[in-house]
């Protein structure tokens, strides 16, 4: 069994060698557009890039990028490997607003110990990934449908565990995970981070990811290659549910409450987002968890940047749309061979 | 006498319309009044007009997420012209229709030129329209007109205490102009023929690339048009307003009976389908003691129930094929 995953392995490595060694370009292009994106930000107000302590905890808006973008980045790294099955997790924020009613109702309304709260959160977004897993995997559901009956459905189920109301509570294990620092990093940072990193370790540091992209390059000759493509598929979209389960705890932890209709909107779209400028195709085979880590960020410094720069905050979704318009003309070969095509033109004219 | 598979979706939705609305009748004696039915076509009118732009999108394969930005971007562009600028309503309906069926055709352009999945274009459409809604005005204004008023006071009496109003009657004109548009143009039969099997009907010499552009317009016209009925039935705008419409919209159509992977499925099932998820809202507000929340998890219920009902009829097309090839 284990000689006939590496052969796997490796038929799958040499079919998707050419990306593989884009690699290194997947990584600059996100990055510059970043540090682009933070020097402008920084010429139009010099305040953005200014990082200071004050009682011990770091203070600016570079950390306020990284400390929101925390939540999104783990939604987005869970959606990254979806993607890269060559599927859409479109429950993302229902599944944010069941774990935190899980947790604002076990909190206020038993005497669990945090931990099993905890658990019992992230075990709502074990069968929310199931769920999906098992529409898309086994039924052969496609993604987009599969995932929207969760998207409808899930509001009103995190509603019913709420009973409609605004859980509120108090805990000062909670209050921790939401607001609180650990050698002036927000707990929600590292939390984010060592998520994010167990990831990364099980999909480049195994076979794991080479499997996903596999899968998500062509399902049929990867299962005729002796990979199970069902449960890879089922795989990408539970990691997805535990990684939206634990961006709803933070969300419900900072805000001290479970808000059944608001928790999480329109997350899904901004992880989307990001995991196409990290550089992923949407008809997958490939995924990139820290470029998608960087698109987070570039997402989070414009919405914090156009704030800051005193430029209505209604602008934000407006140049949204148009960084996503022109990544994806970039990204599609049809625009590039009229492009090229243009180009030559201009060429023989001269 | 043997009925064609392709019917069982849309039998089963209308079976299921009948089943609820028998259901209403059953337990509440006010439900069998026309005025119940009055209102269910007029508060559903925005939907289902949206519903059926949304099948064309469906049928050809593709999907279209800016409709509801595009509802709340007519509405606020309809209020900045009409008390704004001075624009006569009727003027500011069309100048809106205009620029709805131009922007749908815009992403249609980019759908089908660039090959790029109409799934992230549409949204990147619905960001851009919601951004521009925020870009116009912030606030909640009303929409002051005489000719408003009017049309909003319109009544055609229906048997008993009911009546149609007048989103209701241009609600069911849409479904007819759209049933005829679907089965009885050229234009129609290529969006089957796209949304079957796209290479084939390339190789058919169907026009793809032009009937996509086309999809996405009308797409936009419907949805500009709906947004005028629920301006219209609102009296307001509001640039939040109709969040969330594209996924009813969707499964309005799902639930109709529309296969979503294009090519099978009737604009008659979506209005069938756009009634249901109306009935269910009656329903729950009629018993009271259930909660709102429970619209949203039957409508969940009943999409999934939908979705595996295509996929068995999908199987046994693909389980015919395999026989014909056989044999």
């Amino acid at each position: 069994m284990t000689s006939l995953h590496t052969q796997s392995g490796a038929s799958a490595q040499r079919r998707i060698g050419l990306p593989r060694a884009l690699m290194q370009r997947q990584w600059f292009a996100p990055l510059g557009a970043l540090l682009l994106i933070i020097i402008c930000m920084g010429l139009v107000s010099p305040g953005f890039l200014s990082i200071r302590v004050v009682d011990g905890h770091l203070y600016g808006s570079l950390i306020d990028v990284i400390h929101r973008g925390s939540s999104a980045a783990l939604v987005a790294v869970g959606m990254a490997i979806v993607i890269g099955t060559r599927g859409i997790d479109l429950s993302v924020g229902s599944v944010i607003a069941i774990s935190g009613a899980v947790m604002a109702v076990l909190i206020s309304e038993t005497d669990l110990p945090p931990w099993l709260i905890i658990l019992a959160a992230v075990g709502s977004g074990v069968l929310c990934g199931l769920w999906n897993g098992v529409l898309v995997a086994y039924l052969e559901i496609q993604p987009i449908i599969s995932t929207l009956i969760l998207m409808v459905a899930g509001r009103g189920i995190a509603q019913m565990i709420t009973g409609g109301q605004i859980v509120t509570f108090h805990g000062e294990f909670f209050e921790a995970i939401g607001s609180g620092y650990l050698l002036g990093i927000p707990w929600r940072v590292l939390i984010a981070a060592a998520v994010i990193l167990l990831l990364w370790l099980t999909m480049r540091k195994t076979a794991l990811g080479l499997f996903v992209e596999a899968v998500g390059g062509n399902a049929r000759a990867s299962r005729l290659a002796g990979i199970d493509s069902r449960g890879i598929t089922l795989l990408a979209y539970v990691i997805s549910g535990v990684c939206s389960a634990v961006a709803g705890i933070i969300i419900a932890a900072d805000i001290r409450g479970a808000d059944a209709n608001n928790a999480g909107l329109w997350l899904e779209l901004d992880a989307i987002l990001a995991v196409v400028l990290g550089g992923a195709a949407l008809m997958g085979g490939r995924f990139y968890l820290g470029a998608t880590v960087i698109g987070v960020l570039i997402i989070q410094s414009l919405t914090t940047g156009i704030l800051l720069s005193g430029l209505p905050s209604q602008y934000t979704l407006v140049v949204k749309a148009g960084v996503v318009l022109l990544v994806l003309l970039m990204q599609a070969p049809g625009f590039r061979r009229s492009m090229a095509a243009v180009l030559r033109r201009r060429q023989h004219e001269d | 006498m043997k009925i064609n598979e392709r019917f069982y979706p849309i039998l089963a939705t209308v079976s299921v319309l009948a089943l609820l609305y028998g259901y209403g009748i059953y337990e509440h004696r006010a439900f069998s009044d026309s005025y119940v039915l009055g209102n269910l076509l007029t508060d559903n009118a925005f939907l289902i007009i949206t519903a059926v732009g949304m099948t064309f999108v469906i049928l050809s394969g593709g999907i279209d997420l800016s409709v509801g930005s595009m509802i709340a971007f007519v509405g606020v562009l309809i209020a900045e012209l009409v008390t704004g600028f001075g624009f006569h309503p009727l003027a500011a309906v069309a100048v809106a229709l205009a620029i709805g069926t131009a922007f749908g055709a815009f992403m249609g352009l980019i759908v089908a030129k660039f090959d790029i999945q109409p799934f992230i274009v549409t949204l990147a459409g619905m960001f851009f329209l919601r951004g521009i809604c925020f870009v116009i005005n912030l606030d909640s204004v009303p929409i002051d007109h005489p000719f408003v008023s009017a049309v909003g006071d319109f009544k055609l009496p229906l048997p008993g205490r009911g009546w149609l109003s007048a989103s209701a009657l241009l609600m069911l004109a849409t479904v007819m102009v759209g049933i005829l548009i679907a089965h009885y143009t050229r234009f129609g039969r290529n969006v089957y023929a796209i949304g079957g099997d796209r290479h084939s009907a390339q190789l058919l010499g169907i026009p793809v690339e032009y009937t996509l552009i086309r999809v996405y317009a009308l797409s936009g016209f419907f949805s500009a048009l709906a947004g005028v009925v629920f301006a219209f039935y609102t009296a307001s705008a509001y640039p939040l307003a109709a969040t969330g419409v594209e996924l009813d919209a969707i499964a309005a159509v799902v639930i109709g009976g529309t296969l979503l992977t294009g090519g099978m499925g009737f604009i008659a099932g979506t209005f069938f389908g756009g009634m249901i998820m109306g009935v269910i809202q009656i329903l729950i507000a009629f018993d009271g003691s259930l909660n709102s929340w429970w619209t949203k998890i039957m409508i969940g219920a009943l999409l999934f129930g939908f979705i595996v009902l295509q996929r068995v009829i999908t199987r046994s097309f693909s389980g015919m094929r395999a026989e014909v090839q056989t044999a």
